[in-house]
């Protein structure tokens, strides 16, 4: 039983970046050298690698003194200019900002569109452009792609593939692709059968199906290029994100942490879909590419084989830690960003240690899988804080410095800030309610965990929160460097827990945990938060009835738009939250926004409406309210939204008249 | 009235006569003290199942299989090893404690596959095409019977003296014992299923 469980330590030595900051006489030049020097040891041999470090280090400088030069101004500090170098819709996908070609729009995942046709002012003049039917009715969670005239719909299982034809009155249909995923595969999803988009690339569309298969897509034709399948189902093993493809690789993760499946991060060819890497997130090194480029900030971090020594005995094998969300890229870095999924079971008595890799960050080179760092944000996590969030990649002033940081609004509560270049934390505030934890240490990187609190078998722990799907679960932010501030949609819930035995048939949930949601203080189950990341404040919030489970997306025109599970669609001042516009759709909402220019040269915003998710299965799998255990104790939360929404599938789109 | 009338002896005898008749129901009672099978129906249990039609649409001969009882439907005892088996081969990973999650509510009137225990006997072992695994090889059959008999017992199928009365957990639903009858109701296709 190898259960190591990791004393704390002091802090790290200090990179010299970061003692650049800690000391800022220190001479920058020497430090330069010294960072090129540490890299080159470190491994970092081949050219372009030094290319990009030099890039970095130029940014880094030239970042250093924008900051310095920057205006007392009362507008929240972003450097647009450096953060349009960084955001990198523009590399490799052309820089239209009429077009939504990848999840979160561009590589730095800001969810922002350059449109600023609709604004403010003239939002409340929104009208209905056209609609269309996918005809399922499950949880539409996908966020529609536009490239070019034509705009791709991923449907929930079946996972069906529409193509509608923007450049004729009403986008009709051009073709459809219908993967047919095998029935079974519906027995593994955890929370409904949800499917989180598609990404284009080079002509082709690409997308996961909800039975492990990747597929690509020809986007003019419809006719499948590659089918890989990359999971087996009676591993426990379903795939429910949208693929990101970063410099000709697929990249793409499992689902299955209530299933005991193995979590890992896999890279196809583009081209043939074939594999390139597998990354796993439990396990020894080799096989969680760890090697001698890694370079953890924390020393809970550290260490051989932690993915197998913070297990008991085989439980690694079982462990959970898969990526079912997002994936953000630093070109300039050559560094991918995204979080890994909690540790199974969710009753933590089961598997004592700190269960490396599961609720943990990554940064890794696409080019072959390498992690370069590594973050364990919740060590033996507790609560099913299953970290998938969204990483917003930014560069920020931070004390008189311009920081290349990424942003996470974290399930535990918390906005993490790290250095992206180090894993380093540089601040934890609180946006939501919280039971679970007094903060974030960090000097060590870990939560201050508030024993009583913890989850024990056989014993019911009342008041947990946030949540089991936290302050936030998947549903994506969005960034707007004109106003410098970051759109949360979230939710406001705490839970009761008991530990229950655990008992591993592949195949079947393990998860040994009986649960009861309900709301957090206040009543309001949803809220969408204005966070001003420089101040390291909330600017403003709209409290919902129910959890805001749609991602939301700002403009150019300063609106942002959310969706509700009623199935309200909102536009919102991006300054003041103020309500501008508000249209009904036939369904819940919990789909992501996107905002694109039609060939007609108008300004569109298209959502699905169709609800579901874990939020939404009460409705989207017809669940017994009765049963306050229901969806993992969701249900109890949500026995109202029956009598709120019905099941629908349904995109819109608006445009101006 | 003439009982004003009656000596006392009468009322000692009438009296004495009560006690024979309670005494007499209390031993007739004891007789159906239900029992406890301790060695478990040979597997061949399982295959001596009559089919029962899901379809009352028949081209052939019309026949409706008579619902057969399955083994523990009046046997406490056996529903309720079934309701601590339906928890330890995670039936409640999906079904929770009826209500329903990745599996549809199975404490409510609706019956994709139909709620005779036969029905449900072949959903446990055989699976069903919409995710239902297939337990058949991985749970005994006996053991598959007492899991139907708690099934059944969700919704209320099963008298109230046999249904579980309390719960070792979190308190999440009403008892079975106290949950009223939910007249089985055939359902659509699941939702889950369609294929535009």
């Amino acid at each position: 039983m190898g259960v190591n469980v990791l004393t704390l330590q002091a802090r790290p030595t200090v990179s010299c970046i970061t003692a650049a900051f800690a000391n800022p006489r220190q001479d920058r030049s020497t430090c330069d050298k010294v960072v090129l020097g540490q890299m080159a040891s470190a491994g970092y041999a081949d050219s372009m690698t030094k290319r990009s470090v030099l890039v970095a280090i130029a940014l880094f400088s030239l970042g250093c003194s924008r900051g310095a030069e920057r205006p007392a101004s009362q507008q929240p500090a972003v450097h647009t200019t450096t953060l349009s170098a960084r955001t990198p819709a523009d590399t490799g996908t052309g820089s239209d900002d009429g077009q939504w070609r990848m999840p979160a729009r561009n590589f730095a995942s800001t969810r922002y569109s350059g449109l600023g046709q609709i604004t403010a002012q003239n939002v409340g003049h929104l009208q209905l452009a056209w609609t269309f039917s996918t005809g399922v009715t499950r949880g539409h969670e996908a966020g529609p792609l536009v490239v070019d005239s034509t705009m791709y719909v991923v449907t929930p299982f079946p996972n069906i593939l529409y193509a509608l034809d923007l450049s004729k009155p009403g986008a009709p249909a051009k073709w459809t692709y219908k993967p047919s995923p095998m029935l079974a595969a519906q027995g593994v999803a955890c929370c409904d059968l949800v499917n989180r988009g598609a990404v284009y690339y080079d002509g082709k569309i690409y997308y996961n199906t909800l039975d492990d298969h990747t597929v690509a897509v020809d986007a003019k034709t419809g006719k499948e290029v590659w089918k890989t399948q990359v999971g087996d189902i009676n591993r426990g093993e379903s795939i429910t994100m949208a693929p990101l493809v970063v410099k000709g690789k697929v990249l793409v993760g499992n689902s299955g942490g209530e299933f005991g499946v193995r979590g890992w991060l896999t890279a196809l060819d583009a081209q043939s879909g074939k594999l390139a890497w597998r990354a796993y997130h439990t396990g020894p090194d080799k096989d969680v590419l760890i090697g001698s480029r890694f370079k953890p900030f924390y020393s809970q971090d550290r260490g051989k084989d932690l993915g197998v020594s913070s297990w008991p005995g085989d439980a690694w094998k079982i462990g959970g830690g898969g990526v079912w969300g997002w994936i953000s890229y630093d070109p300039d870095l050559n560094l991918i960003y995204y979080g890994t999924a909690n540790p199974g079971p969710w009753n933590p008595d089961i598997r004592p240690g700190d269960n490396k890799w599961t609720a943990a960050m990554f940064a890794r080179d696409p080019d072959t899988g390498e992690a370069v760092w590594a973050y364990q944000w919740s060590p033996h996590d507790l609560f099913d804080y299953d970290g998938i969030n969204e990483l917003i990649l930014l560069d920020l002033p931070i004390k008189g410095q311009t920081r290349k940081v990424l942003i996470r609004p974290e399930r535990d509560g918390y906005i993490y800030v790290l250095d992206r270049t180090t894993g380093e934390v540089l601040s934890a505030d609180p946006y939501g309610y919280i039971t679970t934890t007094k903060g974030v240490d960090l000097k060590t990187g870990r939560p201050i965990e508030v024993p009583e609190k913890a989850p024990q078998t056989g014993k019911v722990v009342r008041e947990i929160c946030p949540a089991a799907p936290g302050a936030k679960d998947w549903q994506p932010s969005s960034y707007s460097p004109k106003t410098g501030l970051l759109y949360i949609p979230h939710q406001n819930l705490c839970q009761d827990e008991e530990g229950t035995e655990a008992n591993y048939i592949s195949g079947t949930p393990y998860v040994a945990a009986i649960v009861k949601m309900y709301a957090g203080p206040g009543g309001n189950r949803g809220v969408v938060t204005a966070w001003d990341p420089v101040a390291r404040k909330k600017v403003w919030e709209i409290k919902e009835n129910f959890p805001v489970w749609s991602g939301t997306v700002v403009t150019a025109g300063d609106v942002v738009f959310y969706g509700t599970m009623e199935g309200w669609f909102k536009a919102v001042d991006a300054h003041t939250g103020k309500q501008l516009w508000q249209f009904k759709t036939g369904s819940g909402i919990i789909g992501q926004p996107v905002v694109y220019r039609g060939p007609d040269q108008k300004e569109y915003v298209a959502i699905m409406s169709g609800v579901g998710g874990w939020a939404g299965a009460v409705v989207a799998g017809g669940l017994d309210v009765r049963d306050s255990s229901a969806a993992l104790g969701f249900v109890n939360a949500m026995k109202d939204l029956p009598q709120a929404t019905t099941k629908g599938g349904m995109l819109y789109a608006f445009a101006l008249p | 009235m003439r009982s004003r009338f009656r000596s006392g002896a009468a009322r000692r005898r009438g009296r004495r006569a009560g006690l024979t008749a309670l005494l007499l129901i209390l031993f007739a009672t004891a007789c159906e003290r239900e029992e406890r099978n301790f060695q478990g129906l040979p597997p061949s249990a399982a295959s001596s199942i009559p089919p029962v039609r899901e379809s009352p649409l028949q081209p052939g001969p019309p026949t409706r299989s008579a619902s057969v009882s399955g083994p523990y439907e009046g046997n406490a005892y056996g529903v309720s090893q079934g309701k601590t088996l339906y928890n330890q081969f995670n039936c409640s990973g999906c079904h929770f404690q009826g209500g329903g999650g990745i599996g549809p509510p199975l404490m409510d009137a609706d019956w994709i596959y139909g709620s005779d225990p036969q029905n449900i006997y072949e959903t446990i072992s055989e699976g069903r095409p919409n995710g239902m695994p297939a337990f058949g090889g991985k749970i005994a059959p006996d053991q598959i019977w007492q899991i139907v008999a708690y099934v059944r017992s969700m919704s209320g199928l099963l008298r109230k003296d046999v249904a579980p009365g309390r719960n070792d957990d979190m308190q999440v639903r009403s008892q079975e014992q106290s949950t009223q009858k939910a007249k089985p109701v055939q359902s659509a296709i699941p939702p889950s299923s369609e294929r535009p």
